[in-house]
């Protein structure tokens, strides 16, 4: 297990939020998430330009075990996408919280993102789920 | 109270990932599960397969007893140590389980039944048996480890006692015979598996299992878990109980009719009803489907046919092939343009005779 990066901010879902310095907003799963996961095989990725809203699914990731929805943390407009997972699922596996992103989103209200959770807050989370 | 195999610490210590399957704690990767797979397609990986329940049965009216019981003929079995798979039906002709039985002599044969329905297969086999006093005997003193994959004979031979090993190297398949592995321990030593490779099904007393899977390690077999057991076994080709067929199903409908001997005379439970369903014809049969778009093939999924709907029962992605497969219970006939039902997106699946790979090689047509 990473360690959980501590400039990220995370739905209970176990997608991850980073916000960037041209306020781009780029999201992605959890390393523990991909751990429950096991090997990804296959990613839906949103289309560009389509708007999203906060909690609502806009990707699929899909395991050789099971398919399962990811949450936008905020709303906004979906601008980049990884086209990388098309070929290289596994890329999420690899490295979660880098490489392994999923889409990113021009954010339209940042106050939402006050309402995340931190990365101490998701790691007790994921913590007390483990026990 | 889920139950554990004697390598539960083992797994543990390996950093498996473990899972309740069927009321056991067990592996389900130690890591990642394609590359498991790749390793028993390509060299050697083992399994801990102790969670399946050993019956043995003991009289002189065995095999007669098992003539009764078992949907295949015993009477195929004329050597010691030969192996048969069966179903096991009920008087409608519903698959209650699917198993191996071994042949020791007249008056002593085994089974090897699935962990998911063990009370109930027990319970039946206890109840049929009364008839026959056959004795039966469940045996959790044993272990049992599944070492699978192209180098997986070889792995184990190198591991036996030096006057076994030509006898061993020499076994058939479905055969089974015994031996001294590691520090002289008493094997059990049947060339079976649920993988489409060539490998043995080891029989272990349970005091010896963590020695001969540490053995089997240190000889370069990878440790793999249930995740890569069943995306071999349905490349393989080869049914889940209780996701491919069950007590609703007859074995026509599970692609299971070349395990059903319908020898002169032999008046076997579930023979009528098959014999009906035979004769009325068969409403449902099992293909096999391979998806060439992207996108995971699962259970539970609605199958479009032109004579009406079916349902996807075993799917996955197939790290063999690259692509998703699945088997499917479909309305019998011409079923025309295949469709399955991913969250709402109708997508077009080919219709496929399996198995979809065997001996580490996608079959023709996949």
């Amino acid at each position: 297990m990473s360690e959980i990066p501590g400039d990220l901010k995370f739905l209970k879902s176990h997608e991850w939020a980073r916000v960037e310095d041209n306020g781009l907003v780029r999201v992605g799963i959890s390393d523990h998430a991909q751990g429950q996961l096991g090997d990804l095989v296959y990613v839906e990725l949103p289309e560009i330009g389509a708007s999203v809203q906060a909690g609502t699914g806009v990707a699929v990731v899909e395991s050789v075990k099971a398919a399962s929805d990811i949450y936008s943390p905020v709303s906004g407009e979906v601008v980049e996408v990884n086209e990388l997972l098309n070929d290289k699922p596994e890329t999420i596996n690899e490295d979660a919280f880098g490489e392994g992103w999923i889409f990113a989103v021009r954010i339209s209200d940042r106050a939402e993102l006050d309402g995340l959770l931190d990365a101490d807050a998701y790691a007790e989370q994921i913590e007390n789920e483990d026990h | 109270m889920t139950e554990k195999t004697v390598l539960n610490d083992t797994h543990r210590a390996s950093g498996a990932r473990m899972v309740d399957f069927g009321g056991w704690d067990m592996p389900i990767n130690y890591g990642s599960q394609i590359e498991e797979h790749h390793a028993v397609r390509r060299d050697a990986g083992m399994f801990d397969v102790s969670h399946m329940t050993v019956v043995d049965l003991h009289g002189p009216r065995t095999r007669e007893f098992l003539r009764h019981l078992l949907a295949n003929n015993v009477d195929k079995l004329k050597v010691g140590g030969k192996a048969l798979y069966s179903c096991m039906l009920n008087e409608q002709g519903g698959v209650i389980d699917d198993l191996i039985v071994y042949f020791f002599d007249e008056a002593h044969f085994r089974l090897v039944v699935n962990a998911a329905t063990r009370a109930k297969d027990l319970a039946w086999i206890e109840q049929q048996a009364k008839a026959y006093g056959v004795e039966v005997k469940e045996r959790p003193d044993f272990a049992m480890v599944a070492v699978q994959g192209p180098n997986a004979r070889a792995r184990v031979i190198g591991l036996l006692h030096e006057v076994d090993r030509p006898r061993i190297e020499k076994l058939g398949r479905f055969a089974a015979a015994a031996a001294q592995g590691p520090h002289g321990m008493p094997l059990f030593i049947a060339r079976t598996g649920y993988t489409g490779e060539d490998g043995f099904e080891i029989i272990v007393p349970s005091e010896h299992a963590v020695a001969l899977w540490q053995a089997l390690a240190a000889a370069g077999v990878k440790p793999a878990g249930l995740g890569a057991r069943d995306t071999l076994r349905l490349e393989a080709g080869m049914n889940l109980y209780g996701q491919d067929m069950d007590e609703s199903v007859s074995p026509w409908e599970a692609n299971l009719g070349w395990t059903i001997a319908l020898d002169e005379g032999r008046d076997f439970i579930g023979r009528k009803a098959l014999e009906a369903q035979k004769a009325a014809g068969v409403p449902r049969v099992m293909v096999g489907l391979v998806l060439d778009e992207k996108g995971v093939l699962r259970h539970g999924q609605k199958v479009l046919t032109a004579n009406g709907e079916g349902e996807v029962l075993s799917g996955s992605f197939a790290p063999t092939l690259d692509k998703a497969v699945a088997f499917a219970r479909i309305p019998a006939g011409e079923p025309g343009d295949v469709r399955v039902d991913i969250r709402g997106r109708e997508v077009p699946v080919r219709v496929v005779k399996y198995p979809f790979v065997r001996d580490g090689k996608p079959c023709e047509g996949i």
